[in-house]
């Protein structure tokens, strides 16, 4: 609706001429990619106000983490962001060696990049498709899956399982990498470029597509700031900020990837960064798989991991944004206090402002844009 | 019962006999028609859809159809009950009652038939033609009757005292009226060449070929009118990229959200029929229903021109498909928009050229 | 490395502590005045730490203040990150909202409330965020039971 029929409508609201409509969409709604609720307020198709009801997946990971020790948190991460189970096993093992004053040896900091990318590449997939499905197009879900289908066997190949590796150890990794990933994930990101084009010949130039992402969710640099808003939103916003570039961890510095910014400030540019994203972590992947160096994987840890008194605060660039862990430790084996900074959670804040005034289409477009997982947002 | 009487009843029988095969077939074909959207979609997405039921998946409707009579038919406490309950009948009647002016085959029976030493005359009320009343203001029908299914949407919508389905049942109304308006004035550069609102005059008139290759169809001659028509019935079929209606990621499921078991399935049905309709309308319209080489030659004209009839409509059904694989949905408002400032001058700049291009192609 | 020299001479009776460690920086604040000096620590162009990346709060359970409230600051500009920790007195303690200068601490101070019981004065809505809104306690605090026959 155009701004004055808007203008129009609340005036008549205002003399009681029209009434507005309450729907409760969620906790079970096809677009909320799980089980968020929000209360919306329509005027017609025109959505007033929105109340957004989280928690219904909450499970209390913060609390749980205080009574298990450094290395039992571990799998209690991954089931946070579980499209990225990765990228959270490692912003809380970074945590515990900055606490510790450790660093991992060359090789496993490799090792954690490739399959950090690998499961950012999955997200950003699973994430586009799961967007190109709330606004109608059902295609390119199934182009999508199918590639992030080769990056779970991979993952599957590396650590034994699909979503939730838990393969990350405080001081390094797991286990070394498997003699044929190298030549098998060489294969992959060498025909993963076409596959990008090939979804952005479905959707990037097409009409409908345009029309329903291009200003819709609008969220200016300033409002992203003042939200708190990170990841591909705030990049879509035109803020240059990759934690991966600004604060390397990990041995980002040594690869060489450009931070994708696009300025539209909107749920297409937001499209286009996730889609940019996907190719540069393609090429961190071959980079690191190039110059992999020999070597530990890990340092040896010996008895009970118990970090001396303090507090440290990690964020790295999880594929939703600033993933940060605040971890105090009071000098035992457990944690006394951890605290999420899950991306999520302050994305969605930026919901009412992005939806009200708008279309109810356009609310679907806007959430979908924020790239929901409710798991990390309730955690 | 007097001697003149007795072509009337033969031919009675025989318009009988039709409506029995063509809604048995029909019905078949529908439920076929969903197993092919399933299996094409799965082809266009790299997977294989329903393949499990019979040889590749070929008794998938029979399964469908078993549960959901199996289903528990669920009515809302709160649902406005008689219109809650009407509201599938009526869409489905609706997409059924299009069949009935939309000519199928040219002559599908003998004129004359000697059965018990007796001559009976099939050609009453057109009984022996592949239509099953050929109308003098079939367009005219094809319309209200589309109208009225967009009723069913409605009610349904109205009648589950649901928010989203009454959500589903006002986006239904707002683009049936601004598309069957649009629909409509295509169609009058075809009413002016032809000068007959008969469904059969108008496939009639497509009949031969230019330079003996070009066949006469009005999608060479309204190439316009073909464009906005199809977009046109693509928002009242409300298929994909105009499937607001129910639009699962936004409105759940629309319309049909408090319906379950054969209920839904009617919906479910029926939305196929309307598919179905669209195609052979526009087949009709623009594509030269059942016209086709050969049409003519004794012993083929019997059956060719139903077969060039079905060909040409899955091609079309087929195309519905293909698009709903490809695109992703409009948004309500910006259809709307669409419809009324492109759309609907875009008809009226037709109806003004049409003269010319009748002009053009030697049909003034 | 956030040198916060010029905040203390601002506000030289509302810093209590500066301590650094594992490169992290962190300023115990006063309670009172904290306003101000989040306003300063946001608007002053050699910090201009725009961006609240967390908002939380700490039970120590058995020390004197019980409650501490931290925040991680984010300056995109210098690329700098501070932490801001301040004690909160008494069993139930209250503190002011920081909407006014975050408005993405809105949501954080929600979940601090929901989660350790903290209240914060002049928020625009101040309600249980992750929990139903029908709990009577706070999960993260070091008191509340780790078993027991509540169930939802």
């Amino acid at each position: 609706m155009a701004e004055p029929e808007i203008r129009l409508h609340q005036e008549k609201r205002k003399r009681g001429e029209t009434e507005t409509m309450e729907i409760n969409m969620g906790p079970q709604h096809p677009s909320t990619h799980g089980v968020f609720r929000a209360v919306v307020e329509l005027d017609g198709e025109t959505v007033v106000k929105v109340v957004p009801h989280l928690g219904y997946l909450h499970r209390g990971i913060e609390k749980i983490a205080e009574n298990r020790t450094y290395h039992q948190v571990i799998p209690l991460t991954d089931r946070l962001d579980y499209m990225a189970g990765a990228s959270n096993n490692l912003g809380y093992c970074l945590t515990v060696e900055k606490l510790l004053g450790i660093e991992v040896p060359p090789r496993g900091q490799y090792i954690r990049v490739i399959l950090t990318e690998l499961s950012r590449i999955s997200s950003h997939l699973f994430w586009a498709g799961a967007n190109a499905h709330d606004l109608g197009a059902m295609t390119p879900f199934f182009f999508m899956v199918r590639e992030r289908e080769q990056i779970l066997f991979f993952l599957e190949m590396i650590t034994g399982s699909r979503l939730t590796p838990s393969f990350f150890r405080v001081g390094g990794m797991s286990m070394d990498l498997p003699p044929e990933f190298r030549d098998e994930c060489m294969k992959f990101i060498k025909n993963f470029p076409p596959r990008v084009d090939e979804y952005e010949t479905l959707l990037t130039e097409n009409k409908i597509w345009k029309s329903r992402t291009q200003g819709v969710g609008y969220l200016s640099a300033e409002d992203c700031i003042k939200l708190g808003i990170s990841g591909p939103m705030a990049r879509a916003a035109g803020i240059d900020w990759d934690l991966r570039k600004n604060q390397p961890y990990s041995s980002y510095d040594k690869f060489d990837f450009k931070t994708v910014v696009y300025h539209g400030c909107d749920a297409y540019d937001r499209y286009r960064v996730r889609m940019m994203e996907m190719r540069q972590s393609n090429e961190i992947i071959r980079q690191a798989l190039e110059s992999l160096p020999e070597g530990d994987h890990s340092v040896t840890m010996k008895g009970t991991l118990k970090p001396p008194a303090g507090e440290v605060y990690m964020a790295i660039e999880a594929p939703r944004g600033e993933l940060g862990f605040y971890i105090v430790s009071d000098g035992t084996a457990q944690p006394f206090r951890m605290k999420v900074r899950a991306p999520t959670f302050v994305n969605l804040q930026s919901l009412p402002k992005m939806c009200e005034g708008k279309l109810f289409s356009d609310m679907v477009a806007a959430l979908s844009s924020v790239d929901l997982v409710l798991a990390e947002v309730d955690r | 019962m007097p001697e003149s009487n007795m072509d009337l009843v033969a031919s009675v029988i025989l318009i009988l006999v039709k409506i029995g095969v063509f809604f048995a077939l029909f019905m078949l074909i529908l439920a076929y028609v969903t197993l092919l959207e399933r299996r094409l979609l799965g082809f266009f997405q790299e997977r294989y859809g329903p393949n499990r039921v019979g040889w590749q998946g070929l008794l998938q409707p029979v399964a469908d159809g078993i549960k959901m009579f199996m289903k528990e038919d669920v009515t809302v406490s709160e649902a406005n009950k008689a219109v809650y309950i009407l509201a599938p009948i009526v869409f489905v009647a609706a997409a059924l009652m299009t069949f009935s002016v939309i000519p199928f085959g040219d002559v599908i029976w003998p004129a004359t038939m000697e059965i018990g030493g007796r001559v009976y005359n099939f050609t009453l009320a057109n009984a022996n033609r592949g239509v099953i009343a050929d109308v003098n203001v079939a367009i005219l029908i094809v319309f209200a009757i589309s109208s009225i299914g967009i009723y069913g949407l409605i009610m349904a919508g109205w009648g589950s005292n649901n928010k989203y389905a009454l959500l589903g049942g006002v986006r239904a109304a707002a683009v049936m009226i601004s598309y069957e308006l649009a629909a409509g004035l295509a169609l009058v550069g075809i009413i002016m060449t032809t000068g007959s609102m008969s469904l059969m005059d108008i496939v009639k008139f497509q009949g031969g070929c230019w330079f003996g290759v070009i066949p006469k169809w009005f999608c060479f001659t309204q190439p316009l009118a073909f464009v906005i028509f199809l977009i046109a019935v693509f928002a009242e079929t409300g298929r994909t990229p105009f499937d607001f209606t129910e639009c699962e990621n936004e409105l759940v499921a629309g319309y049909q959200m408090e319906y379950s078991s054969m209920k839904f399935a009617l919906f479910y049905l029926a939305e196929y029929g309307h598919m179905i309709a669209a195609s052979a309308l526009t087949v009709t319209f623009f594509l030269g229903g059942w016209q086709g080489p050969f049409v003519d030659v004794p012993g083929l004209n019997y059956f060719l021109p139903v077969i060039y009839f079905c060909v040409k409509t899955f091609m079309l059904v087929f195309f519905f498909i293909w698009v709903r694989a490809t695109y992703p949905r409009f948004r309500y408002d910006l259809l709307m928009k669409l419809g009324w400032k492109v759309l609907l001058p875009a008809t009226l700049v037709n109806i003004l050229i049409s003269p010319f291009t009748m002009k053009l192609f030697g049909y003034l | 490395m956030t040198d916060v020299t010029k905040l203390k001479n601002a506000f030289p009776d509302a810093v209590l502590n500066v301590e650094e460690y594992r490169g992290d920086v962190t300023v115990t604040l006063k309670r009172d005045g904290l306003l101000q000096a989040c306003t300063f620590l946001r608007d002053d162009p050699d910090y201009s730490f725009r961006f609240l990346a967390d908002v939380t709060a700490v039970d120590y359970k058995d020390k004197t203040p019980r409650f501490v409230m931290v925040y991680h600051l984010l300056s995109h500009k210098h690329n700098r990150r501070l932490r801001l920790k301040v004690p909160l007195e008494g069993e139930n303690p209250e503190i002011e909202t920081m909407t006014g200068v975050w408005p993405t601490a809105d949501w954080h101070e929600r979940e601090t409330y929901d989660l350790l019981g903290v209240k914060f004065l002049n928020h625009p809505d101040l309600r249980r965020i992750l929990l139903p809104y029908h709990w009577d306690c706070f999960p993260l605090r070091k008191d509340y039971p780790l078993e027991g026959k509540d169930e939802l």
